[in-house]
């Protein structure tokens, strides 16, 4: 179902208000956060200069890295009087990335959560379950104010409490679950365990996001929840989730909300643009958000962009499930996990070598993580508690760090694979 | 007093004790006691030899992590109530004994008792007092 007739606009309609906006953009952003001035001025860009769309390219890249120098509010562009929100990242891998939002974008992303769950096939008249985490994370209420935008009936549940969820589902007779996809895939694996037949329930749709998932998982929750299964992507810098979304009708690729985030695809080394089909770096622009924009943000998600047109009625470019990033974040039961913060740890434990390996494996539908030391002769001892120790010590530092346990193998020493260049630092099991 | 004991780490793989063992038998040395410790997920096998510091070198150049520790190798009568006995000035002592292992000599009325403490010169005051007998490294890597 198309809810704004946005959606259906024809390229060039639609180029021409990309560029009225992107140059309004460019020009708000110039004058307002010195951080970017100070970064076109380097660059040796003005905002006139952006004549086309293709101009775009001369403006430089945004990385989380210039979010970081700029924590936490240096890059809003409006007084924090004019900020009603802010989300933040769990901040794992440094200062967390703070995003604001005006009371009109808090109306923009709802108006984009609707457009989302529509384009799921959701209504109104639907009762939404939503098990995404509320709180800093921006899916619980992102898609809180969407669902309510739709005028669909929400239950604000969050994440966790499966047996009640499970309950709820049953009471309620919810027709619409949002969650991540390993939520989901839990929350199936309980049904099963409880003997409900999946069926019975009155689930029609599946809304999952947040981490990378397959096809096959998407065939698994189907047939385990007895629904269809729509993927949603989105990320907080760039708004959170609503970016885009893929259709009822098609289920093959995420429609792009190219009237309000301007996409490309940049080679993952040299960060050159690449033209449409090819597999890259995605990079956002947000055209139309007030209180946080960015332009050129780089998302370290793997994805091309395809602009055949979709049987949907939608003219905006789809892009394929993302499965892959650029750097080596690893996404561990829903939670960002960075090689470089573990190694963090091992390396404060005195005497632990600096070899070490993440494996990383999926059973059933949880994520595990085992990380492997070498044992070198300065932490050995020929007691075993004192290595029982040694390692329940770097179990855990690591827990209290990502928030998230794992299994510490101790190994002898050369055991682990050196490389001549890069180390491998992660093995990854799980299909995605 | 003291007997230098070694400490060899060890993955739970089948095949790296065989390793272990064949290295040190391609080098001459001889096991005279040995003992492995192990957990769900490593092992330790501690080991006294006839010639310990080569065995510890061999052993690197091979890859393993290898530690030394002093023990106490103490004799022990062989007959019901020996052991117990033994422990007895121990426990009477307040000593802590972070493991133990034993074997037998081949001839002779005694066992041997392998001990390792934390603290080695007050438990080696406390058993020599009780009238029990310590051997000395080179007596054990002559066995």
């Amino acid at each position: 179902m198309i809810f704004s007739d946005q959606e259906t606009l024809s390229r060039d309609q639609l180029q021409i208000l990309q560029l009225d906006r992107l140059q309004k953009l460019v020009a708000r952003v110039y004058e307002k956060v010195p951080y970017y001035k100070g970064k076109m001025d380097a660059a040796g860009v003005v905002p006139q200069d952006i004549k086309t769309l293709e101009d775009i390219r001369k403006l430089p890249f945004t990385t989380k890295e210039d979010l970081r120098k700029n924590y936490p509010f240096g890059l809003f562009t409006v007084p924090m009087d004019d900020v009603v929100r802010v989300h933040a990242s769990s901040g794992t891998t440094g200062k967390p990335t703070v995003v604001g939002y005006t009371k009109e974008d808090i109306k923009l992303w709802a108006g984009l959560m609707a457009r989302s769950l529509s384009a799921a096939g959701v209504t109104k008249s639907d009762m939404i379950q939503n098990a995404y985490g509320y709180g800093l994370f921006t899916g619980g209420l992102g898609a809180h104010y969407g669902a309510e935008e739709l005028g669909a009936t929400v239950i604000p549940i969050s994440g966790g409490q499966t047996k009640r969820q499970i309950t709820i589902m049953q009471d309620f007779g919810s027709t619409v679950l949002l969650s991540t996809p390993s939520y989901a895939l839990n929350l199936a694996e309980a049904i099963a365990d409880a003997g409900i037949d999946p069926a019975s329930l009155a689930l029609k749709v599946g809304i999952f996001g947040a981490e990378p998932w397959s096809e096959n998982m998407r065939e698994e929750l189907e047939r385990k929840l007895s629904l269809k299964a729509i993927d949603i992507y989105g990320l907080s810098e760039i708004i959170g989730p609503g970016v885009a979304v893929g259709c009822i009708e098609e289920q093959k690729g995420l429609h792009i909300f190219e009237d309000h985030f301007l996409p490309e695809i940049v080679d993952r080394d040299t960060f050159e643009p690449l033209a449409v089909g090819e597999e890259g770096e995605l990079v956002f622009t947000t055209l139309t958000k007030t209180a946080f924009p960015v332009i050129r943000y780089r998302t370290k998600d793997i994805s091309r962009l395809i602009d055949t047109p979709c049987s949907c009625g939608r003219s905006f470019m789809r892009m394929p499930k993302v499965t892959g990033r650029t750097d080596d974040m690893l996404i561990i039961r829903g939670v960002n996990v960075f090689p470089s913060q573990i190694e963090h740890v091992l390396m404060s434990v005195e005497g632990v070598e600096p070899h070490y390996q993440i494996i990383v494996d999926r059973q059933g539908s949880m994520d595990t993580m085992e990380v492997q030391v070498e044992v070198s002769e300065s932490v050995f001892s020929d007691e075993i508690k004192k290595l029982e120790g040694l390692s329940k010590r770097i179990q855990a530092e690591i827990k209290d760090l990502i928030g998230s346990s794992c299994k510490i193998s101790l190994v002898e020493p050369k055991t682990i694979a050196r490389s001549e260049g890069k180390a491998q630092r992660v093995i990854d099991k799980r299909k995605i | 007093m003291k007997v230098e004991q070694i400490a060899i780490f060890l993955e739970n793989r089948s095949g790296r004790l065989a390793e272990i063992t064949a290295i040190l038998a391609e080098n001459g040395i001889n096991i005279r006691a040995l003992s492995l410790a192990d957990t769900a997920d490593f092992g330790i096998l501690r080991l006294i030899v006839n010639d310990n510091d080569k065995a510890k070198k061999i052993l690197k150049e091979n890859g393993f992590t290898v530690g030394k520790t002093e023990v106490l190798v103490v004799e022990v009568p062989d007959h019901p109530g020996g052991l117990a006995g033994t422990l007895k000035v121990i426990k009477a002592a307040n000593l802590n004994v972070e493991y133990m292992y034993a074997f037998a000599q081949r001839s002779g009325q005694t066992g041997l008792i392998i001990f390792r403490f934390d603290e080695v010169d007050l438990a080696i005051a406390a058993l020599q007092k009780a009238g029990l007998r310590i051997l000395t490294g080179e007596e054990v890597y002559a066995i």
